[in-house]
This record gives structure tokens, C-alpha cells and sequence, in this order.
């Protein structure tokens, strides 16, 4: 089966500025891509490039099979798109807003009403489907933004920001939608909240000055984070075939003759049987640093390594 | 082309829900009616002597025409406040998105934008109808030259409508969307002013003039000259449009 989203080569430049840098992924149905990077890293570009809001400088878009720059029509048909700043008509109600973003889809009369109905229950939006936009909350806001992404039921889902301006309480509901509209469509959503990709993704991308930095599935991801390790360093050489005999202890790297990486499962913590060991070989140890391994360690080291 | 018309229809009803677009309708049918009566008024005191001519003017000529030209140069001024939202305040309020991703194609938006506006101002002009059109009590009209002013004053308002969306297209605030239009409008309305001064023609101001087209047609001569031209500025401006919101997904 062909890939919801293929994107191949994609680069955006602002004048002499590259926003986007030749990156290629695809996404498939029942995935859920986090994309992450730090501010100005290109996420929103990458979201309005494949939303065809925004010309690709070069690089190729493929949506559900249709290429988005030469039958643009086809592709958009199963395309719903959350921009950052979600695009509304303030002086219309809910229900007109949703009405007329249903016609725009060509959705045929007689089938819009029971589609708003289901779409205003999904984002909780019942009780102000007949208020203004305009006097909506912020967060409420958000969710019409959502609910106009995933009205036509669209194969592609693509939230710039979906849970930004949001409570808690709604954080957890729209996460929970997220999750559930995941099983049957392909999403793609960016975010700066490294938990939120944690919890609602399936993989997870991180880009950074245009360039896809890390491109995981988060099982994957959460296997390297569930290993600890230390930074050993010494001032005589270490003879690793010693210290890998200890107990929990998956895989030394050694940086330099006195420098090792050494990892080890999180269920046990040999770091006292290491040092112990090191000290009684008299290899003279100089410096031991746990290496700590969040989300945000991945990111960050990930994220300042290129700058 | 449906999609045009969905666009067409929340155009037009938004339009209602700002008091513009009520203030704008409350304004000339004031402005107007007080001109129209003053020709009336006009008509009245010089009866007698038409009366007396060979020849003479009727009340077509005295109240109708006027009050379709003024009309005519008022609408010049009014069309561009309204549509110089059309594209503009979407961009600005980051709503153009929603179109942009939804599939429908660029010439669908701007035609759906178009006929919006359009729809507004041929609901104006039916309203100024009415007031000549109230004559007939009274009196009797040149049903000829009557249709043929409300036709001219109708391609008139299409083609100020189509300078003015383009206007917004382009322009990144209403405000200058609206002085940009009102300023090509305008000089298309004087440029055959020059004209006037007879060793000075020239046969292609006189050919860009809209003033004159309008005026030609209000005299009640339907050339097939005045309609194409009419037929090619709306087209022109449509489709320059059209390339200019094509155009806004290359932004820099």
C-alpha cells in the first residue's frame, strides 16, 4: 500500500535563508509523527509546505498517492490541515463556520449535518456550537480550529500546535483524540512539548535548522532512554573486557584508551560495582558522569550539536 | 464552479453582518435620492419651456441619466471600501489557509469572492432603479434608455469590483487595497479628459477610458465595442488575480 504522506527531497528557501533543507519521510496510516525542533527549526514551513499553503523550493509531496504540486485537487481532498494561528472567521457561529468548511469540502448537503453533529461531539464543542467565534475562549478556539481539521474525515491530519493554548484538562482530551484519530488515519502534528510526543505519537521527528536530526519510532526511542550509562574517565588504560563482565552492564564504547561509555540496563545500577572495580585495578579514576537520557537529553544533544 | 458559489453566498452574507456594508446602502440611497430629487425638481420648472422646443429632451434624459452618471462616480469611490477586504483581511487574519488547503482551485476563490461582492453591488443598483422607476406613476420613461443606463451602470460596477479585488489581492492592507483602487479607477475615469483639448486625442486613452464606454452606453448605444470592452477589463483584472493568489504560495 502506497504511503499516506511521501515527501522526498522537500526544501524551502526565504530569499537567501533555507527554512527547510532536503528532508524525505513518509507516513502511513496508523501513524502518528511528532515533529519537534526548537523555535525557527522549520517545523511550521515543513506543515505549510505539505498543507500546500506554501510553494516547496524544490522536492516532491505526495498525499494519499496524489502529487500535491501537479493535481493539487485530488491530493487536498484528503488533507486536513490546522495551521499555528487556526484560521477562522471570527464573526461566524460554530455551527456556520463548520457549515460552510463542509461545503468547502464538498461535502453534499443532505450528510453535513450528522457530520458536524458527530465532529462538534468529538471536540466537545456541543454546548457553544451556536456562539460566536469571536467570543470564544482561546482554547475553545483551538478546538474549532480542530474540529474544521477533521470534519471531512481526511486521511491526512496535519496540526501545527494542536494542544497550544490549551488547559490541562483539554491538553488530555485532545491527546486522547489525537491518539484515537491515529488508529484509522496517518497525523502528522509538530509541538515543542517533548511529553506530548511521548504520549500521543508513534514516531517521532526531530528537525532542527531544516534538517530531520532523528527520525524514530518512539518503541524505539523509549529503548534508549530505559538504558542509563556512565562517562568513565581514567588515567591509565582499561582493559574493557573486566568491566563487561559485570552484571547489567549491554555495551561499552571506548572514546579514547582512557575514556569509555558505558551503558547498562535500568533495572540494576553497577556504577558501584564500577567504580569499586576501577580502583581496585588501579587504573586511577579521574572523572565519572552519569549520562542521563530524557526526551529532552535526546533533543537537546541532538538540537546543540548542530549549533 | 459550485464551490465559487459557496464562496459567493458567505461573501455576501457576511458582508451583512458588518454595519459597512448597511452603512454604505443607508448612505447612497440618501446621497442619491437628494440628487435624484433635485432633477426632479429640475424637470418641474423647465417643463414649460421643453414644452415649446422642437426636439426637446425628455424625462429619461433629465432625471435618468444624471442620476445613473453620479451614481456611477459615487460607486467609484464607495466599491473599493468594499472590496478591499475581499483577500486581504483573510490573509491578515490567517484565514486564506482554510481555502488554501481545502481543495478547491485558485480561480474558484477568486470568482466565489468576486460574485459576492458583485451580487452587493447589483442589489445598489436595483435599489437606485427604483427611483427612476417610481416616475412611472406619474409619468412615462424611455424604457429603451432606462435599460440601457442600468446596463451600463452594471457593467460599470463589474468592472470597479474586478479592479478592486485585484487591488486586494495584492495589496497587504485594506486600507491601501482601497486608496490603490479608487487611484486606478480614477484615472481611468479622466484619462480621456485630455481629450477636451482637440489637438491633443489620442485614440488609445480614448479607447481605456471607462467613462467614455459608460457614456456611450447610457446615450443608449449598445455597441458590441463598449460591451467587449467591459467584458475583456473585468476578464483581465479576474484573471490577473487569480495569478497573484496563485502566487502567494511562493512568498519569500
Amino acid at each position: 500500500m502506497a504511503s499516506l504522506i511521501e515527501v522526498d527531497g522537500l526544501s524551502r528557501y526565504y530569499g537567501q535563508y533555507c527554512a527547510v533543507n532536503n528532508i524525505s519521510f513518509t507516513l502511513d496510516k496508523g501513524q502518528v509523527i511528532g515533529l519537534l525542533g526548537p523555535n525557527g527549526a522549520g517545523k511550521t514551513t515543513t506543515l505549510q509546505m505539505l498543507s500546500g499553503n506554501l510553494a516547496p523550493s524544490s522536492g516532491l509531496i505526495k498525499i494519499n498517492d496524489f502529487n500535491l504540486l501537479t493535481s493539487p485537487l485530488k491530493a487536498k481532498r484528503s488533507l486536513g490541515y490546522l495551521p499555528d494561528t487556526p484560521s477562522l472567521y471570527k464573526d461566524l457561529s460554530v455551527y456556520e463556520f463548520l457549515y460552510y468548511c463542509a461545503q468547502l469540502q464538498s461535502i453534499t448537503s443532505q450528510a453535513i449535518n450528522p457530520i458536524i453533529t458527530k465532529t462538534l461531539e468529538r471536540c466537545g464543542l456541543e454546548a457553544v456550537s451556536k456562539r460566536l467565534i469571536a467570543n470564544l475562549s482561546k482554547g475553545f478556539q483551538q478546538r474549532v480550529g480542530i474540529a474544521q481539521a477533521i470534519l471531512h474525515n481526511p486521511e491526512v491530519i496535519i496540526l501545527d500546535e494542536p494542544t497550544s493554548s490549551l488547559d490541562p484538562i483539554q491538553i488530555k482530551e485532545i491527546r486522547t483524540l489525537i491518539k484515537e484519530l491515529g488508529e484509522a488515519h496517518g497525523i502528522i502534528l509538530s509541538t515543542h512539548i517533548l511529553t506530548e510526543v511521548q504520549e500521543t505519537c508513534t514516531h517521532v521527528q526531530i528537525i532542527n535548522k531544516g534538517h530531520i536530526i532523528l527520525n524514530e519510532s518512539i518503541l524505539d526511542l523509549n529503548q534508549t532512554m530505559r538504558q542509563g550509562g556512565v562517562q568513565v574517565i581514567t588515567r591509565l588504560p582499561v582493559d574493557i573486557a573486566v568491566l563487561s563482565v559485570l552484571p547489567d552492564i549491554t555495551r561499552i564504547e571506548q572514546i579514547a584508551h582512557n575514556h569509555l561509555k558505558i551503558h547498562y540496563s535500568m533495572t540494576g545500577n553497577p556504577i558501584h560495582q564500577i567504580t569499586e572495580t576501577i580502583i581496585a585495578k588501579g587504573w586511577g579514576l579521574e572523572e565519572i558522569t552519569p549520562i542521563k537520557k530524557s526526551m529532552e537529553d535526546i533533543f537537546l544533544a541532538l538540537t546543540q550539536v548542530e549549533s | 464552479m459550485s464551490i465559487a458559489l459557496v464562496i459567493a453566498t458567505r461573501e455576501f452574507k457576511s458582508l451583512f453582518l458588518s454595519p459597512l456594508a448597511w452603512t454604505i446602502l443607508a448612505v447612497l440611497q440618501g446621497i442619491l435620492g437628494y440628487l435624484f430629487l433635485n432633477q426632479v425638481e429640475t424637470f418641474t420648472l423647465i417643463q414649460t419651456k421643453l414644452a415649446g422646443m422642437e426636439d426637446a429632451p425628455g424625462l429619461t434624459d433629465i432625471v435618468v441619466t444624471p442620476v445613473f452618471s453620479n451614481a456611477g462616480i459615487i460607486l467609484l469611490l464607495v466599491t473599493p471600501l468594499l472590496t478591499m477586504r475581499l483577500i486581504c483581511e483573510e490573509r491578515r487574519n490567517k484565514t486564506l489557509s482554510l481555502l488554501l488547503s481545502a481543495p478547491i482551485s485558485n480561480s474558484d476563490i477568486i470568482i466565489g469572492k468576486y460574485l459576492g461582492t458583485l451580487l452587493f453591488l447589483l442589489l445598489i443598483v436595483m435599489l437606485i432603479a427604483f427611483m427612476p422607476l417610481s416616475l412611472l406613476m406619474g409619468g412615462e420613461l424611455d424604457t429603451g434608455k432606462f435599460f440601457a443606463n442600468l446596463l451600463g451602470l452594471c457593467l460599470l460596477v463589474a468592472g470597479f469590483n474586478a479592479v478592486g479585488l485585484f487591488m486586494s489581492t495584492i495589496a497587504g492592507h485594506p486600507t491601501v487595497a482601497a486608496i490603490g483602487s479608487i487611484g486606478i479607477l480614477l484615472l481611468l475615469w479622466i484619462l480621456d479628459w485630455t481629450n477636451n483639448i482637440k489637438d491633443q486625442r489620442s485614440e488609445l486613452f480614448e479607447y481605456l477610458s471607462i467613462l467614455r464606454h459608460f457614456q456611450t452606453i447610457q446615450s443608449g448605444q449598445i455597441n458590441s465595442m463598449d460591451l467587449c470592452y467591459f467584458v475583456l477589463f473585468i476578464a483581465t483584472f479576474l484573471l490577473l488575480s487569480i495569478r497573484c493568489l496563485a502566487n502567494e504560495r511562493f512568498q519569500k
